[in-house]
């Protein structure tokens, strides 16, 4: 590639030669088939995640320098074909379609050819500028499959160039083939990629003539491209989505008098072929394509050696043996969770002494006496605030690793086949146990992490009980409150306790929203049981990375802007100096809270909170957690005047492993505990744990759900609706405790 | 000889051929693009720990299918004459 560069005169291609040539290219490809790790060879690390035109997949995008060209990838999400099934097989093709990319690489696993060129044909019905990459070449040969390129390319239409992304193999080659396509070097085939038989083509014929006329006319007329589909695209591809049944085409197909002519002329033709084939055409069609297919197969493909059995089937054979593949299951699972929270907890001790470091530094050096307010506001409000935060980044990403490894190497999918059955009881659908996951690290990633999710109501079931799988926000809460009210025999139990709680709530809200709100037939639970793969080190790492990525931006932005406010509510207005006098030395701090404006907003809820038995700290405490979860102790903290509040967080999200405490710290943990249990009973404790457990997802979520579920309606019912569902309940055990005098 | 049987009755560990799906047109169309298509040999490896949902092989790969999904896809039972001829 560096000949070329040498060899172009500097004089008449100057432009070419300090500006790249940009160009752009797409990969498409089954799931599974090895795009990612394609994607990962050729960007490296300088590649993003973006969300593509207010849809809510994600295509990754990446850009890499290739001799005078400047290639920018975007990575389509994996999909089995280009109908609009689902949301990702509408991104794909929207991509392709209105971005119009110049190059469309293929990533096709060769040891699955029949399945993957599917896809493949469907790609070239678009008419779109075509590379095949010929994936997992070193599969192919293990399992004896041996394949004619020419023959290949030739049928296909396109170059088909084999690869290793495991092992980077062929990556030069493949981007050789795309800049011939790109200069034109390699001609575009014109003839329709397949032909259906004479009475589909007939149909076909006379569905695309209106389109054809209404494409002239737009073309006399200049419309532009990428309004029209008939234009982006060709009347011809136009017409056979429609007899295919496509909605979505059908959707965005341009009004006018073409339209409802096209219209009469689909619905006529739909019926005369339905009559003809005894099915419906959609049926017909993809049969023949993949009729079609199967011939290119027989043609290109031959097995030079007996298929055996191979080491994936070996390993399910444990893995999802019917005896040994739940008790395998739930061991993992206990292994996620022992390596999030025991691992997880050393890193997080050096964060926590690198805040507690940063605070000291600020306080030893900064001024004594000149702006207060602002070492308060960066202290207390910021550096506070975002280390409550950042603090549970380890978990997190140790939780993310987990998953990552667990849904790169292939077990997820095993997960999903195994939980099936529950979670199918539940109303939810075998694939949501991921998010579940998740959700028990954040639940921002967790509602993104539906996207695996085809079916609509499946995923807004899903979206609207995660918030009830306990995220690592709120550990600190329950690290607080466990310890002041039981026994120290007790603790682990109630730790476990609410955490099945929430998990049994979450089931029994789901079943109720998939029988009333989100009725429906359950989605099919066809789904692909991939070949177990050992992950590279980088990509999990990137894997991991682009995860806890979202976690972070979280505490870089809404968490901060919210410390700071959260700061500044409890900070403001300050107490005029008459009434200070009003107050003993020890009750002063206590009754500046109560004067600050979240003072108020704590003795404003008070009336609605006293049921529950929550006073009016509790209440401005609660404010808090609706901002972060985790703002719910500092709050408490402060509420309860304790002068040191970060030398408290920190504590307490050490669950009192006193190693990297100092006594002093102890000690102020001690006293907000003290706090606590001369103010409350256990019975309130329990409650607390309880309602931060189930009300109010914090804002990040809000946020997230109404952009993942695509208005604020669902953002509202979630919050609206947990937020009821922690107040009865609440209620129920608050009053029956009372009343049974249980633990008060 | 030869059997014509719902997905779901077939024995874990035989081989079937596939002969139509029944059902309601995207589903079908989605099995259809998962590569269930008439003609394709179907082998049913297991049952997942709780009996459903079921693994099979289809075109090379593994898929899985709830019960109330193969009850659909109907099948003819192959003999083992004929398991022998689609190995050669």
């Amino acid at each position: 590639m560096t000949n070329n560069q040498i060899l172009k005169p500097r004089i008449f291609v100057k432009t070419s030669f300090n500006e790249p040539k940009k160009i752009t290219i797409a990969l498409a490809g089954n799931p599974n088939a090895g795009k990612t790790t394609i994607f990962n060879n050729l960007t490296g690390a300088n590649q993003h995640v973006g969300n593509y035109g207010g849809v809510t997949v994600e295509t990754k995008e990446g850009s890499l320098r290739f001799g005078e060209y400047l290639i920018q990838v975007v990575d389509l999400p994996g999909t089995y074909s280009l109908t609009a099934y689902s949301i990702e097989e509408i991104v794909a093709r929207d991509f392709i379609i209105h971005e119009q990319p110049d190059v469309i690489v293929d990533i096709v696993d060769g040891s699955n050819l029949e399945r993957n060129l599917y896809l493949t044909m469907q790609i070239r019905e678009l008419g779109a500028p075509l590379v095949v990459a010929l994936n997992m070449a070193d599969e192919m040969k293990k399992k004896g499959i041996s394949v004619d390129l020419d023959k290949m390319s030739q049928d296909l239409g396109a170059a088909v160039i084999p690869t290793v992304g495991t092992r980077k193999k062929g990556m030069k080659r493949l981007l050789d083939a795309i800049i011939e396509v790109v200069t034109g070097q390699r001609q575009k085939p014109d003839a329709p990629a397949i032909r259906y038989g004479e009475d589909i083509d007939a149909e076909l014929d006379k569905i695309a003539q209106p389109i054809t006329d209404f494409s002239e006319k737009l073309r006399r007329e200049d419309a532009p491209l990428k309004q029209h589909l008939c234009l982006s695209t060709s009347p011809q591809w136009v017409a056979l989505k429609l007899l295919e049944n496509d909605k979505e085409v059908l959707r965005v197909l341009a009004d006018g008098e073409a339209r409802m002519l096209v219209q009469q002329q689909v619905e006529i033709s739909r019926k005369h072929l339905t009559a003809i084939f005894g099915e419906e055409p959609e049926i017909v069609i993809a049969e023949q394509r993949y009729g079609y297919v199967r011939g290119i197969c027989r043609e290109v493909v031959s097995r030079t050696a007996e298929a055996r059995m191979d080491l994936s089937a070996r390993i399910d054979r444990v893995l999802t043996n019917r005896l040994l593949g739940l008790p395998i299951f739930a061991i993992l699972m206990y292994l996620t969770f022992y390596l999030v929270f025991s691992v997880g907890e050393i890193p997080m001790g050096w964060i926590e002494s690198g805040i507690g470091f940063v605070l000291q530094k600020i306080e030893l050096l900064w001024p004594a006496g000149r702006a207060e307010f602002l070492q308060s506001l960066i202290c207390e409000g910021v550096i506070a605030g975002v280390g409550n935060v950042i603090v549970f980044l380890p978990n997190i990403m140790l939780l993310f690793m987990a998953i990552t490894l667990l849904e790169d190497t292939g077990y997820m999918a095993r997960a999903a086949f195994i939980m099936d059955r529950l979670m199918k009881w539940v109303g939810l659908h075998g694939k949501s146990f991921i998010p579940m996951l998740t959700g028990f690290g954040c639940t921002v990633p967790a509602i993104m992490g539906t996207r695996v999710l085809d079916n609509r109501r499946d995923r807004l079931t899903t979206m609207m009980v995660l918030p009830l799988m306990s995220c690592g926000a709120r550990f600190p809460i329950y690290a607080l409150i466990i310890p002041a009210f039981f026994a120290e025999r007790y603790r682990a139990t109630a730790m476990y306790a609410i955490y099945l709680i929430g998990i049994a709530l979450a089931i029994v809200v789901a079943r109720l929203l998939r029988s009333t709100l989100f009725k429906g037939e359950a989605s099919p639970f066809v789904m692909e049981l991939p070949p177990y793969r050992i992950p590279t080190g980088r990509a999990i790492l990137i894997h991991t990375w682009q995860r806890s990525r979202m976690y972070l931006r979280k505490a870089g932005t809404i968490i901060l802007a919210l410390s700071i406010v959260m700061w500044f509510l409890t900070s403001y207005p300050t107490m005029p100096p008459e009434k200070q006098q009003e107050y003993a030395a020890a009750e002063l701090a206590e009754a500046q809270v109560g004067y600050s404006f979240a003072g108020r907003i704590g003795h404003a809820m008070e009336p609605a909170l006293e049921p529950l038995g929550f006073d009016w700290k509790i209440g401005t405490a609660l404010v808090g957690a609706f901002a972060a979860k985790e703002v719910f102790v500092a709050q408490l903290g402060i509420v309860y005047a304790i002068e040191d509040t970060d030398a408290l967080d920190e504590g307490l999200t050490d669950a009192d492993k006193s190693s990297a405490l100092s006594s002093e710290e102890k000690s102020e943990l001690a006293t907000l505990r003290g706090h606590l249990q001369a103010s409350y009973s256990p019975l309130v404790g329990f409650c607390i744990m309880l309602f931060c457990l189930i009300a109010t997802p914090c804002m990040a979520t809000v946020a997230v759900t109404r952009r993942e579920a695509g208005g604020w309606r669902w953002a509202l019912l979630q919050f609206g609706g947990l937020t009821a569902v922690a107040y009865v309940i609440t209620l129920l055990v608050y009053q029956v405790g009372t009343v049974l005098q249980i633990g008060i | 000889m030869n059997n014509q049987i719902n997905l779901d009755n077939l024995t874990p560990g035989s081989k079937a051929v596939i002969t139509g799906i029944k059902g309601a047109s995207p589903f079908k169309k989605r099995l259809l693009e998962m590569g269930l298509v008439k003609g394709e040999t179907m082998e049913k490896v297991k049952l997942a720990p709780l009996s459903d949902p079921a693994e099979y092989i289809v075109t090379g790969y593994h898929v899985t299918l709830r019960r109330e999904e193969a009850k659909d896809v109907m099948v003819e039972t192959m003999t083992n004459d004929e398991i022998r001829m689609t190995n050669q």
